[in-house]
């Protein structure tokens, strides 16, 4: 590693301290126990909107999962990955998945974690997607590329075609530091200024560098193109950092987020803040509808967050990629929880950033 | 009467217009029209609120621009310079009174 990525802070994850969080079905009884004004159900916010229970559209996107493992311990992570995770795909689940792609015309792969690039079946994936003709995004979370064993990521990626979905919750440290590790920051800076120099983020190239950002607090976030507008000007006038989209997505109430919210008094106010902001039209347009999410063991769920709740798809439907059918997941009825009002509040979050 | 600065009247703030209901009706609607994207953006607007705030020494309204403003992505180190700038601007318009202290004094004086 550089001496970039040796700085970073590390915690340990839930799983690694044993905390009962670490255990889905405790955060998912600790989400249902908390009182709400008005309807905390789900299903009943949707119907008190006149809309019918979440159905697929399709699949467009696969998004593969391809591990735990992580160079980092996000304050917010919802999947509690970290250095002291293990679980990665096999070539076995990675090759069923690539079948289902040669097998459909799915259009995107959306590749993330952990830090999806330390799973020894990354540049199988990425390769064989493309050469399937397949758009190809890598969730990165961008200090992974400061790693010597990956110093030449940028390189693949560029060749790929990838694009590149980071991860960087301000243009100053402060809140990037204190919602992802100390160092984070400084180091992520670094791996945009190397991705830029290869072309990403700049315009005309082709090679597309989206940022994520997600609210360092117990908050929503708001305006996401204002926001867009300062996030290009402040990263160019600092750092000379080109970038082509922010999006903006809200913090969901599961595993470590979880937990922070818990031990700083925040749980319920939050939980009642997503309920408050219900907005139907978000709902119509959540990403879970038009997605396939596929564990690292290979199982299947209507999204990320489903998936680290272990809220596998709904009766009569295939549970591992091996078994896809398309004809029964692509109407499939989609499983919901609490959790679900995270993606519908304000204006709407999703993988793709902000709904409405 | 519970007290002064409730920080339920926050909540209930649209209640105001229970007895003056045409007036409430303008107010808020001029409010939420001020507070849009315009020659200015609603991030930026959600800033000069944040100054306003301090300088009124309102609670109500410190709390909510605190949220918006962290909302629209701001983070506390940023605030806080919001709240200096209110600051020097209520501090150097004391001081700038001065002047009238001193034509006055200067006027009088030998």
């Amino acid at each position: 590693m550089t001496e970039s990525t040796n700085k970073l802070a590390v915690l340990p994850t839930l799983n690694r301290k044993d905390s009962p969080l670490a255990n889905p079905a405790n955060q998912l009884s600790m989400l249902d126990a908390l009182p709400m004004n008005g309807s905390g159900d789900f299903n009943g916010a949707l119907a008190a909107a006149k809309l019918p229970p979440l159905r697929a559209t399709g699949i467009d996107t696969l998004q593969l999962n391809l591990g735990r493992v992580c160079n980092q311990t996000c304050a917010h992570c919802h999947v509690d990955a970290g250095p002291d995770r293990k679980e990665n795909m096999s070539r076995e689940v990675a090759e069923a998945c690539m079948r289902v792609l040669a097998e459909t015309e799915i259009p995107t792969v959306d590749i993330t974690g952990g830090a999806p690039e330390m799973c020894p079946e990354f540049r199988y994936i990425v390769e064989e997607s493309r050469r399937l003709g397949r758009h190809v995004m890598d969730r990165c979370n961008l200090t992974i590329l400061l790693a010597k064993r990956y110093s030449d990521l940028p390189k693949f990626l560029a060749e790929h075609q990838v694009e590149v979905v980071c991860s960087l919750p301000h243009y100053r440290a402060l809140g990037t530091d204190r919602q992802r590790g100390d160092g984070v920051f400084e180091a992520s800076i670094e791996a945009l200024q190397r991705l830029n120099a290869i072309g990403y983020g700049r315009e005309g190239s082709g090679l597309r560098l989206v940022i994520v950002t997600n609210p360092v607090g117990a908050f929503l976030p708001s305006g996401q193109a204002s926001m867009e507008a300062d996030w290009k000007r402040e990263l160019k006038a600092r750092h000379k950092i080109e970038f082509s989209e922010l999006y903006s997505i809200t913090n969901m109430p599961i595993s470590r987020y979880l937990e922070w919210l818990e031990s700083s008094g925040n749980l319920v106010s939050y939980m009642q803040t997503l309920v408050d902001a219900f907005n139907p039209e978000a709902a119509a347009g959540v990403m879970c509808r038009n997605t396939l999410s596929v564990g690292w063991d290979g199982r299947l769920f209507d999204c990320d967050f489903n998936q680290m709740l272990d809220l596998e798809l709904g009766a009569d439907q295939p549970r591992r990629i091996q078994d896809f059918d398309m004809a029964a997941l692509a109407t499939r009825e989609i499983v919901t929880g609490r959790h679900c009002f995270g993606c519908t509040a304000g204006s709407g979050s999703s993988c793709g950033g902000a709904t409405v | 009467m519970t007290g002064y600065y409730n920080p339920q009247h926050l909540t209930d703030f649209h209640s105001i217009s229970e007895h003056a209901p045409d007036l409430g009706k303008k107010f808020f609607e001029w409010y939420g029209s001020v507070m849009e994207d315009g020659a200015l953006s609603s991030r930026e607007k959600s800033l000069i609120a944040l100054g306003v705030s301090h300088a009124v020494q309102c609670p109500y309204c410190i709390e909510a621009y605190t949220k918006d403003a962290l909302k629209q992505g701001y983070d506390v180190e940023q605030l806080t310079e919001v709240v200096h700038v209110a600051s020097a601007i209520k501090g150097g318009a004391a001081l700038v009174h001065g002047m009238q202290m001193r034509e006055v004094a200067d006027g009088l004086g030998m």
